[in-house]
Order: C-alpha cells, then structure tokens, then sequence
C-alpha cells in the first residue's frame, strides 16, 4: 500500500484495469503523449500504444459520440473531456443516445462507457473551469453519475464505473486531485455504485456531501464535535443512482439534515435529497433541512470563488442553526 | 508576393443507369440474377410500404413516420453492398435500407405504432436504431469502425444522413475523426434536395455536399441517387476500400424526397407541383424495372405477380402488427440500466398500480 493522490489513485485504477481487460481503451484531448492535463493518463501511451490511449482531434461531441460507437461494439472506453465545462458539447450525444440506447434497443445493444471529467471550483482556474452541473447528469435517466472525494475512492469508484454495463459520468473533484494523499492499496478493488459512505456515526444531526465540498464539511463537522456535538456524515459517493436509503435511515435517527454542495442551489441535488427526506421522514426531523450550496450566480472568476464556495464557517452556520432549531 | 498551388482537388459524378434505363456496359456492376430481382422487390416493397404506412397514419393507426418515396435505390442498393459482420447506421427514413438489411415490416410497422419492440434488432444482425437528432448518429458509425479497427475485425460501417446533416456539427466532427483514424466507415449522404422547407442550395455554398470529404483528408463521390446501379458500385467499392485499410469515403447520393418531410409536413407550403413532377420521369424503381426488363430477367407476368404478393406480405405484416397487444408498464421500466435502481422499483410499483387497461 503506497500513499497516492487522487491523481496517482485514478492513474493506477486505469493502467491496472487496462491491464485486466484488453477491450478498455481512454480517448480524449491530450491524453496521450501528454498524458492529460491533470496527468491522470500519465504512461498509458507508453504502455498500451496508440490504439488503446487516443489523442483526440478536439472535438467533445465526436469524443462520447465515437466513444458510444465503440461501446456499442464490445470496447469499453474512458473518454476524458478535459474540463466539464467543456462537456456540454457532448451532453447531446449523452441525452440523446448514450442513455437511451439500452431503452431504444430493449437490451439488443448497450452503451457500458465512462466519461471523466474533472469538475469544481476551487483551483483559480480560468472561467468555465470550475461549475458544478452534476445534476444536469443527474436529471437524464439512464446515465450514472459517481463523484468520488479522496484518493482510495476515486480508485475503487473509477474500477466500479469501468466494469458497469450502463454509462457512467465520473466527475473529478479537481481541487482534492493533488490536496491530499491516503493509503490506497495496490490491488484492483471496486466500490459499489450506488452506496453512499458513512463517514462517522452520529446521533444529533446528518450532514449529506460529496466531491471536494467533503472536506470543507468535515473540517466544520469536526468543529462542531469539538463542542459537544454528535454528527452522523455521509458521503453519497453516486450522485445518481443515489443511496436514498443511507440518508432516510440516517435522519430517521438524528431528526436533523444539512445537505451541501457546490453547485447552485436552484435544483441541485440538494433539492432532491431534502425532497425525498420529507417525502419519506418527514415526521422525523426535528427541524428544517438547511442546504448549504453555490450560489444561483454565474460561478466567479476566481478572485470571488471562495466567496462562492461553500466555506466551513458557512457549513459550521448552517448546522449549528439546524441544531438549534 | 508570389503564390503557389498547394492542392487541386476534384469530385467525380457516377450515372450507370440512366433516367430511361439505360445501361452503361462498362460500368455495369456484376451482380447476379438473385441479387438484381432481390434489389427490384425490396425497392417495390419499401415504396409499398411507405404508401400503405401513409394511408394508415391518416386513419390514425400509425404515428408521424418519414416517407421514404424516391430514395429506395439510394437506400437499397447501399444496404446491398453490406455483408452480414458490416453494420449500418440509419437516420429516420431508413425503412428501405432496414427492408435491404432483413428486417421484418412488422418491426418497422410496430416502431411506428409507438413501441421500442421495433427497434429491437434481431441477434445477429448489426443493423442499429432509428437516429432522430440530425446527424447524431453520424460519430457512433465512426467510433463503432475504430472499434473494428482495434478488434481486428474485417468489416465496415455504413451511415445515413441527409443534405441537411451536412450543416450540423457532428457530421464535421465525425468525418474529422474518421480521417484522422482512417476508419473503415462510409458516409452515405442521401441529399433528398430538402431539409423539411429549407432547399440544399440554402444549406450551404458549397457546390457538391461530396466536396466537403476533401477537407477531411478522404475521398468525396457524387452519384446519381437514383441510379441502382450506381450507388450499388459506389457503395460496394468505398466499403471494399474501408476493408482493405483505405480509410472512409463519402458518397454524396442525388435524389429526390417525393414526399413530405413527415406525416406532419406539407410541402406545397415551400416547393411547387412542377419540381416534384421531373423527379417522377428520374424515378429509380421505374428505370430498374426497364433494365431488367432488357436483360431478359422481368416481364409483365412477374410484374403483376410480385405486385400481389407485396400486397399480401403488407396485409399480413399490418395484421401480425395490430395484433401485438399494448405492452405493459414494466416495459417502460425495465431497460433503462441493467438493473432496477430501488427509485426505479418503487417509480414502477406506482406506474403498475395506475397502469391503463
């Protein structure tokens, strides 16, 4: 077991699972001898040759839209679109096919591909670098949309997507890419796909994150534990399908929610998670659910973007007022 | 300053057969007896079809379907060309090339009855879905050929898209992509002369759609779309091309959609009687069945006998299609992963509660 980054976690899931399934191939811009603009396909060209790690023209449609038409005939691509901000270009050939393509065909023909694409805020990075628009993945059935927090997810979470017979979007929190290392193991394991993580137990309030937001969150939930308080934290890990079960079952015992998350708050995921808690438990919260989120604002130039990232003294707030409710 | 050439490029028009069915000897493509009678019925079928489909939309047994009227030999001879481990990718007024390719008309007749059962592509067979976005399912032909490429495989991919496809991003895209990886695809370009109201000369400035091929770095073909013959050639030579590591080509068809758009479209709104009325004297199933004739191979006596049994297929294919009953609501649950997701579970239970009987 070695200490590794989110970078160097996703980079060995993909080397090791190439190495297990000749049919997985990475395409995307500057993947190859570039090895991505992150480095996450750092070598893969070296070790599996041009056929199998694609320099692509640049082109974000023809990137899923080819990826989809590999898939369809028994290879499992992983297409990068080097920042998600750019994928909007390809959500057509998402909406439009990847998802629908099991439905269309009654099963004849299947659509089992990854798209990553580092995601959020948080790295002074030019505009359209840093949103959140998980929930428009989100809002598309037939597409799954993972987000891993911390290097060991990101590996098992990325080998999990890999094998899964339907599409999955993997979003990559770019601020946690090099913000911390853990101890992943060296073999290949997977994480399941639709199971949130709970974090810690708790007993006097819930609090829901995902994506580089976990760790703002967790630096206020310590905070808050340091005065005397006891908070049950979930990482949903899949933001669709998402464990419903982890967080009803949990706000069952604790009777408080705060769910946060740096995309905006006007439909975010966060609507959904408070709406399904109300739907299924609402005689068990003891107080409003609080959402702490983005902004319903263009996300800023970088000069603001803490401003607009959820902080943990924000965090910190919104529990502490749910708890004194 | 003085300048000098860096390229010349040209684009080549190919006509075998012509309007009055008649045949250029040393251009003539051999195909056998079977081959040029199985090219004739399909073509008769599919404008059969098409007619029966449109009487049964205005009764409201059918939904808003596109006609395929007057491009049966772009789309049958094109199919034809494809062996079995080859797969085709259509747009949405593909029912020809679909009958070319084996499949059955009630598929056809049960898709436009509002069911995905029609969409469902027997084992086998490597004929893909119904591609409504405008070009949309241009990309999944090349990466599907790039598939082919990396698995070794000795096959190719033939794709589908109108005049009007040519304006969107994802044609330009996908050729980029499949000239740069030399994928072994062909771009079938049925340029009907309308995109619902808006005339190919709209479309672009560019003289041929067969030139755009050039700046991709591949070969660009003009043919007469109405020509059998023609596009069976065309066809058959880019994709024994794409085989043999040559790379794609695009085959720009000229033809005629003698039809609306869709059910829902009337063309009198945008073109005029006169226009559609040339197109008749160019029609591809009436100068096939002149060739056929002239080789010795079709007479009057076939003619009304093949006419009867197309009729009698249709009846048989509408009444097969009317009989499958509405399915239930678990079908509309059950494909969208591989697995039920709990939501998913609980979503059907309700539906099944409410289900319409």
């Amino acid at each position: 077991m070695a200490k590794l980054t989110m970078v160097q976690a996703l980079n060995q899931a993909l080397l090791q699972e190439m190495k297990r399934d000749n049919t997985v191939v990475v395409l995307g811009e500057d993947v190859g001898k570039d090895g991505g603009v992150f480095r996450v396909t750092e070598g893969l060209l070296n070790t599996f040759g041009e056929q199998r790690v694609m320099d692509t023209p640049l082109a974000e449609s023809a990137i899923v839209g080819t990826a989809i038409g590999m898939a369809i005939n028994g290879i499992k691509p992983v297409a990068e679109i080097q920042f998600s901000g750019f994928a909007y270009y390809a959500y057509p050939q998402l909406e439009a096919h990847a998802s629908r393509i099991r439905n269309r065909s009654r099963g004849r023909f299947t659509c089992p591909l990854v798209v990553r694409a580092p995601y959020g805020g948080g790295i002074r990075a030019l505009e359209h670098h840093s949103e959140s628009k998980e929930a428009i993945y989100a809002h598309t059935p037939g597409l799954k949309v993972v987000i891993p927090s911390t290097p060991y997810d990101a590996k098992g979470l990325l080998i999990s997507a890999i094998r899964d017979p339907d599409p999955v979007i993997f979003l990559e929190p770019k601020r946690v890419y090099r913000a911390i290392k853990e101890e992943v193991p060296d073999e290949l394991y997977t994480i399941p796909i639709g199971k949130a993580n709970i974090i810690k137990e708790g007993a006097d309030c819930t609090v829901v994150s995902w994506g580089a937001a976990m760790k703002t969150t967790k630096e206020a939930v310590e905070e808050i534990e340091q005065e005397g308080k006891s908070i049950e934290l979930i990482d949903l890990r899949t933001i669709s399908p998402f464990d419903e079960e982890a967080i009803i079952e949990s706000v069952k015992k604790t009777g408080r929610l705060v769910i946060v998350h740096e995309a905006h708050k006007m439909l975010g995921l966060g609507a959904e998670i408070s709406a399904i808690v109300n739907e299924k438990c609402i005689l068990s919260l003891e107080a409003p659910i609080i959402r702490v989120t983005g902004y319903d604002v263009v996300f800023p130039f970088f000069e603001l973007e803490n401003e607009y990232l959820p902080s943990a003294k924000r965090v910190k707030d919104g529990i502490t007022e749910v708890l004194a409710y | 300053m003085p300048t000098k050439e860096v390229g010349r490029y040209s684009v080549t028009y190919l006509q075998i057969l012509d309007e009055s069915g008649i045949v250029d000897k040393e251009l003539e493509p051999v195909l056998t007896k079977d081959q040029l009678l199985f090219l004739y019925k399909t073509m008769v079928q599919a404008r059969k079809l098409d007619a029966k489909m449109i009487s049964m939309q205005r009764q409201g047994r059918l939904g808003t379907f596109a006609p395929v009227k007057g491009q049966e030999a772009s789309q049958v001879a094109s199919a034809m060309a494809l062996d079995q481990d080859d797969w085709m990718f259509p747009a949405f007024r593909e029912a020809a090339a679909y009958l070319a390719r084996g499949t059955d008309m009630k598929g056809i007749l049960l898709y436009n009855r509002g069911s995905e059962e029609g969409n469902r592509t027997p084992q086998g067979q490597n004929n893909f879905m119904v591609a409504i976005p405008v070009a949309s399912q241009i990309p999944h032909a090349v990466g599907c050929a790039m598939a082919m490429t990396i698995k070794k495989e000795q096959a190719a991919c033939l794709v589908y898209f109108g005049d009007g496809a040519t304006s969107e991003g994802d044609f330009h895209e996908s050729l980029n992509f499949a000239g740069v990886y030399k994928a072994p695809v062909v771009f079938l370009c049925q340029n009907n002369q309308w995109a619902i109201s808006v005339p190919r000369q709209r479309q672009t400035a560019s003289a041929t759609l067969a030139q755009k091929a050039i700046a991709y770095g591949f070969a660009g073909i003009q043919v007469d779309g109405n020509d059998a013959l023609a596009v069976y050639a065309a066809t058959k030579n880019a994709l024994d091309k794409a085989k043999q590591g040559g790379g794609p080509t695009l085959i720009e068809c000229i033809t005629y959609r003698m039809e609306m758009h869709t059910t829902a479209d009337d063309p009198s709104k945008y073109r005029s009687d006169e226009e559609v009325k040339a197109w008749e004297a160019k029609d591809p199933i009436k100068r096939f069945k002149v060739y056929l004739q002239q080789k010795n191979l079709w007479d009057e006596r076939q003619e009304a006998k093949l006419q009867q049994d197309v009729d009698a297929e249709i009846e048989k294919a509408v009444q097969d299609a009317e009989a499958v009953p509405k399915r239930r609501v678990d079908e509309m649950f059950n494909y969208t992963f591989a697995e039920l997701s709990p939501r998913l579970q609980e979503e059907r239970d309700t539906a099944r509660r409410y289900q319409i009987l």
